[in-house]
């Protein structure tokens, strides 16, 4: 409703036929893609009423899932679904261990299925209708007002009672203190612990007119790898928590939605909605050989050209840290420094 | 006499059942109203788990629809069977499923005998009620209200819309005097018996079920007709946001909720565990007599809306982003921009922040590099010092910077030769002052070697980007406090014009000046502009400076601008 308001008022028709016409593109996407999937773990029947549901493309990320799951399991996901995109490290098998996982394997290209938005979403279509879903890569962990003491559950609940539908996030570039290639992440370590600095104030917004979403960028990628081509940064906005229907699509990434109204997750009139932070504890030494895997395999976005400029500065081994790096110590302190906001969640 | 509650449940039943339970163990009776849209499964399990509990009734089911009729009838219904059976009561309490009693039931059984006659309901009229959704409040009661808000919005405005364009206006019984408030109250037996026996009820009765959310009205206008005394509050600590929803209580909310000394709390999230545990423990034997207090919840929930409604002025984030004609203060902070006085006086930024104990950064927007104070590379929240970042979106680079060092006052030189991308955004700015010190940026043309046709072409250039900037400053949009002066008018007086500028910045003593930066040497000043004007070029901005041939003035002369 509240998402809404402003945002109809300002739609012309022949831009909302073009938006309906590229949502049913994207689905219909999907629906062809579903054939990728191949079930390897289903656990889908013990899925209840009301659970809230994760959803994780992934590949060769063995080391990082123990941590990852604990994580979620503590905020209060109810059920995961997983999909395994050739890895050759056992993750599928690990993963098809968990009571609380459902597992698909694809050794499609990642590329074709937008990233593996398509894949998810023809996931989302069957299993998420009604649910709150969260969509995250296996380095991204959510963090949101009072999560240290109320599960996600308590969020999702106000966020329907306030008619709410979708939750926006910052992706918090998280990075050591060492050179990044100095630091490896072991089985099972929480890499919020090994690589626990962000920039706090270097972000930039624009706001995209034809999809309602803001645009942002900034942290240490745009400060290190793209001072001179600002342009190219990667986008740093995120919409993961939706509360999802059949109808609805990802654009691009999670960066954005259609219908639109969901990308209204930020207030115009100088007040502050519910928020939250994606910490994305990316820059660690697994990053290079993922970055020479990403690149020869040619699988990333937009030619692979963030990961070639990443490859490029990473041969360097760069130190993202500054003496004006923050150290996460939670929510509070995201809270204070303006990356994140209660809104009237109190 | 004991207290008697009557509880409206519709969801949680199994916590709707704890607290029910709790309170027939301390001896209250219960009466129950579960919502006839609660399934019959659930309902029969909720029942069953209560059977053994004598004093617990459960009254015939409405369906409720929030800000329909059906609750009060609900209510009424419920009261009915709670007088029926408990003719003895003192006071009788309306509570719902998701309340939480705060303070042993024989805390609120001893206050509420120690005020027999006084009825807990807020009730106020509708001219002093400023928390109404919608924009309605006297209307709730002269219009008609068929169609469900929650469900049928478009028709319920519409038909709203439709009853004022035609002055309908429905008659309100006589001898009532509309009133709202909380829907939660606890009324003497008396006074709800009084009201459940009127004898027109029927009228009102009828007159009610066609008024908007009747259940903040029906008993808060009729307990007028019948009471002793009211205390126009409500018991229960229940707290509504901007947009009339109830907050919602956590785990994490344990300290204020003991801190309140509030009987009763609503609403609690089903899944706060630890709320229900230590609230629903046996208390300790002493009891207290403290009148409720939740002056820090409401504090907490105040700066909530606050947060929503006006935000934090100048951050700019994920979920905040004003429309750029929204805000008038476009940064967080106040900050200084001072153009021109780096080129008349040497060593301006250091002489500034010494005096001041500001942080004084050079060029912010200088084509090459961003001149941070220091010359550091990469300042307060990361900001970098590159060019480049900075000019894709000079005014996140701005309002970044002074977001990132609230509580320490900003200022920086500025000039023509800089970007000027961001000079809009400065105007705009209620932050901003902006001091300028036109045609200064000639003085360094003047003290340079460079062939004379290039300087000429450069200070019509610069004269040309000044001339802009001066504009638009002076423009009736401009919000930045502004003060502008020519060459020839601030070197009249200097000492006078910098005192101003630090009276204005006002840190630290207030003393008056003793040291002054040292002015750039403007002998024959007046002669090179007459040059400018020779090769055909008219510089203006300067002001009015005497064109003496050299020599006709004397060092001396020149010393006046400088020591009082």
């Amino acid at each position: 409703m509240d998402a809404n308001g402003d945002w109809d008022a300002t739609l012309n028709y022949l831009e909302k036929y073009r938006l309906r016409r590229q949502r049913l593109r994207l689905r219909l996407r999907a629906f062809r893609k579903r054939r990728e999937l191949k079930p390897l773990m289903d656990r889908t029947q013990q899925i209840a009423t009301g659970d809230t549901l994760l959803f994780c493309t992934l590949r060769n990320e063995r080391n990082r899932l123990p941590f990852f799951l604990d994580y979620y399991r503590g905020l209060g996901i109810d059920h995961f679904f997983f999909v395994d995109n050739g890895s050759d490290d056992g993750s599928a098998e690990y993963l098809s261990r968990q009571a609380d996982a459902t597992v698909f394997l694809t050794h499609h290209s990642y590329k074709s299925a937008r990233y593996g938005v398509d894949w998810l979403q023809w996931l989302q279509r069957l299993y998420g209708h009604g649910h709150w879903c969260l969509t995250v890569d296996a380095d991204e962990f959510l963090v949101y007002p009072y999560c240290e003491t109320r599960p996600i559950r308590a969020l999702t609940d106000w966020l329907d009672a306030s008619s709410v539908r979708s939750l926006g996030c910052l992706l918090l570039d998280m990075y050591p203190k060492e050179p990044i290639n100095s630091v490896s992440c072991g089985e099972g370590e929480n890499p919020l612990e090994l690589a626990p600095w962000f920039d706090s104030g270097n972000y930039m917004i624009e706001k995209n007119h034809y999809y309602g979403n803001l645009w942002i960028q900034g942290g240490p990628r745009a400060r290190v790898f793209f001072a001179n081509d600002p342009k190219r940064a990667p986008a740093m906005n995120k919409i993961p928590l939706v509360k999802w229907s059949r109808h609805y699509a990802y654009v691009s990434s999670t960066h954005m939605l259609l219908p639109r109204g969901l990308n209204g997750v930020y207030d115009t009139q100088g007040g502050e909605k519910t928020s939250g932070c994606l910490l994305h504890a990316k820059f660690l030494d697994t990053l290079k050989s993922k970055s020479s895997e990403e690149i020869e395999r040619q699988q990333h976005f937009s030619n692979s050209i963030e990961y070639r400029a990443y490859y490029k500065g990473l041969s360097d081994n760069p130190v993202l840290w500054t003496q004006w790096s923050e150290k996460y110590i939670g929510w509070r302190q995201l809270e204070i420094l303006g990356l994140m906001s209660k809104g009237n969640w109190a | 006499m004991s207290v008697g509650f009557i509880m409206l449940v519709h969801d949680a039943l199994d916590r709707a059942a704890l607290v029910a339970r709790h309170l027939h163990e301390h001896g209250q009776p219960v009466v129950l109203h579960v919502d006839e849209r609660v399934s019959d499964a659930e309902f029969k399990w909720f029942r069953d788990g209560l059977r053994n509990c004598d004093h617990i009734h459960f009254c015939p089911r409405h369906a409720c629809e929030w800000g329909s009729w059906s609750i009060v009838a609900a209510t009424l219904t419920a009261s009915e069977v709670l007088l029926k059976n408990h003719p003895d009561l003192g006071h009788v309490y309306l509570a719902s499923g998701s309340c939480l009693p705060l303070r042993p039931v024989a805390e609120l059984q001893r206050y509420l005998e120690e005020r027999p006659r006084t009825d807990f309901i807020e009730s106020v009229t509708t001219d002093e009620v400023d928390w109404t959704i919608g924009g309605l409040d006297r209307e709730r009661f002269t219009l008609r209200f068929p169609f469900s808000w929650k469900r049928r919005r478009r028709l319920f405005d519409g038909y709203v819309r439709l009853q004022r364009r035609l002055k309908f206006r429905r008659h309100i019984p006589s001898g009532l005097t509309p009133h709202l408030g909380s829907q939660w109250w606890c009324l003497t037996r008396e006074t709800l018996l009084a009201i459940l026996n009127d004898p027109r009820r029927v009228e009102y009765d009828r007159y009610f079920r066609r008024v908007w959310i009747p259940d903040e009205s029906y008993f808060q206008t009729l307990s007028r007709l019948h009471t002793r005394h009211i205390e126009s509050r409500s018991l229960t600590l229940s707290k509504f946001d901007f947009q009339g929803k109830p907050h919602v209580f956590y785990d994490d909310h344990m300290q204020l909720l003991r801190q309140s000394d509030c009987f009763v709390a609503r609403k609690i999230w089903p899944e706060a565990e630890q709320l229900y545990r230590h609230f629903l423990a046996p208390p300790d034997l002493s009891l207290i007599r403290l009148e409720p207090n939740p002056l820090k919840i409401d504090r907490l929930f105040s700066r909530a809306t606050e947060r929503r409604i006006r935000g934090r002025t100048g951050l700019y984030m994920s979920a905040r982003y004003p429309n750029n004609d929204r805000e008038t203060r476009i940064s967080a902070a106040r900050y200084s921009v001072f153009q021109g006085f780096d080129e008349l006086f040497d060593g301006f930024d250091i002489w500034l922040s010494r005096r001041t104990g500001n942080t004084v950064h050079n060029r912010l927007f200088s084509q090459n590099r961003v001149e941070f104070v220091d010359a550091v590379d990469i300042t307060n929240g990361a900001l970098s010092s590159s060019n480049l970042l900075r000019d894709y979106n000079p005014k996140a680079f701005l309002t970044n910077l002074i977001w990132n060092t609230r509580g320490s006052h900003q200022c920086f030189m500025f000039g023509p030769n800089d970007q000027q991308d961001i000079s809009k955004t400065l105007a705009n700015d209620t932050n901003a002052q902006i001091s300028v010190i036109s045609g200064a940026w000639a003085i360094p043309l003047f003290h340079s070697d460079r062939d004379f046709s290039d300087v000429r072409k450069e200070a019509a250039r610069l004269q040309r980007i000044e001339a802009g900037f001066i504009e638009l400053l002076r423009d009736s949009q401009t919000r930045a406090r502004v003060s502008i002066w020519t060459l020839a008018e601030f070197i009249e007086d200097p000492m006078e014009k910098l005192q101003m500028i630090l009276d204005e910045l006002g840190g630290g003593v207030q003393r008056r000046l003793a040291e002054v930066p040292q002015m750039a040497d403007l002998e024959g000043f007046g002669q090179f502009l007459q040059s400018l004007k020779n090769q055909g070029m008219s510089p203006h901005l300067m002001g009015d400076f005497p064109v003496l041939e050299p020599g006709q003035r004397t060092d001396g002369a020149q010393r006046p601008y400088l020591v009082r």
